[in-house]
């Protein structure tokens, strides 16, 4: 359902992934990967479509194999929720070079849209902070969205972690690749690593 | 405390070389006795990075991170943490990763905690349904060598590995008052 003043989760997503440079992006399970197709295929576009709440733990893999490049792992609340200890392993290890937004439409979409844990009591900003990721942001307009988007560049100042309300509307899917072998050794071979 | 079984050489010790060899820089663990010794050295290594965990399963996906972003990684966890990865290892065959977790056994062998023996009677069955080959090292001599062939397969030919380390190897833990 539509309300207003909430972000729209398209035009987060693509504002992020603009002017991406070599970034990294993995989506979550579920809509942020639709997301992430619709802003644009990539060479470093890491899709999910299963391994609901590992997102931030793939990002967090990455992030520390390639310290010189920006990793965004862009997730839903729900995937988010699922995987909440991950965010005091990252808080843990400090990656300077990895960023973390949720699109928070307090919902399960992909599921019906039952209510998820963040339109009640839980604050994921809190949480994040709470576990150590001391940048961590609610973001609720574009002009933050933007701001976010150019922090991630900054490989020097991370961990980061953003959660913004957006849209609960159920947007067309955009399907990318669902051939995880093809995605993983694509990413790799942007990055000057053959097959074995 | 663990009644250790009479050990010349250290088997920790050795699995360690053997890691440092086939070049895994990082390593993802849930803390566990049984590797303790293998954990500090990692923590205390210039190329390996010890990364601790809140949950086994965050490990599984960390590798599959670690891989895109090309480097190895090796997955420590004891028999418990087995069953909490379940589905994030079908990540292990949607990536074809070159996947290798050392797991150190509980629930068999002098158990004394009820409680450990359902999952360490289920640890093999659980990795081989979910498409992990499972080799077993029991004795200290014999570490090195199924840790080598463990490696060797996950990391040469793509085929994911599970090495679990017997309680009679590590020696069961005892609870006293």
């Amino acid at each position: 359902m539509s309300k207003a003043n909430l972000l729209d989760r398209r035009a987060v997503v693509s504002e992020l992934l603009r002017d991406r440079k070599g970034a990294f992006a993995i989506g979550g399970l579920g809509a942020s990967t639709y997301d992430i197709a619709a802003a644009g295929d990539h060479d470093r576009n890491f899709y999910l479509w299963g391994g609901m709440g590992g997102a931030v733990m793939i990002g967090l893999g990455l992030a520390l194999a390639q310290p010189t490049l920006p990793v965004v792992v862009i997730t839903g609340d729900g995937e988010m929720l699922m995987g909440m200890g991950s965010l005091a392993t990252v808080a843990l290890q400090q990656p300077k070079n990895l960023s973390i937004i949720v699109l928070d439409n307090e919902a399960y979409g992909e599921t019906g849209g039952q209510a998820s844990h963040t339109g009640g009591a839980a604050d994921l900003v809190g949480v994040a902070k709470a576990c150590g990721i001391a940048d961590s942001r609610a973001i609720s307009t574009m002009a933050e969205v933007e701001a976010f988007a150019s922090s991630l560049q900054d490989v020097t100042a991370g961990p980061r972690f953003a959660s913004a309300k957006i849209d609960g509307a159920n947007l067309e899917r955009v399907l990318s690749s669902r051939d995880g072998t093809y995605i993983v050794n694509r990413i790799r071979g942007s990055i000057g690593h053959t097959p074995i | 405390m663990h009644a250790r079984a009479d050990t010349a050489a250290s088997w920790p010790e050795e699995i360690f070389s053997i890691l440092q060899r086939f070049e895994v820089r990082q390593v993802p663990y849930v803390p566990d006795a049984g590797h303790s010794e293998l954990i500090e050295r990692v923590l205390g290594s210039s190329s390996m990075r010890g990364i601790a965990l809140t949950t086994e399963e965050e490990g599984v996906a960390l590798l599959a991170g670690a891989w895109a972003g090309g480097q190895r990684g090796v997955l420590l966890m004891q028999s418990s943490g087995v069953g909490n990865c379940i589905n994030m290892l079908s990540l292990v065959q949607i990536f074809r990763l070159p996947f290798l977790t050392l797991v150190t056994m509980r629930g068999e062998w002098g158990e004394f905690n009820p409680w450990q023996v359902p999952m360490g009677s289920n640890t093999q069955g659980t990795l081989e349904l979910a498409g992990i080959k499972v080799l077993r090292a029991s004795r200290p001599d014999e570490v090195r060598e199924v840790v080598e062939a463990g490696a060797a397969q996950a990391y040469n030919a793509c085929t994911p590995t599970a090495v679990l380390l017997s309680q009679r190897l590590i020696g069961a833990k005892v609870f006293t008052k």
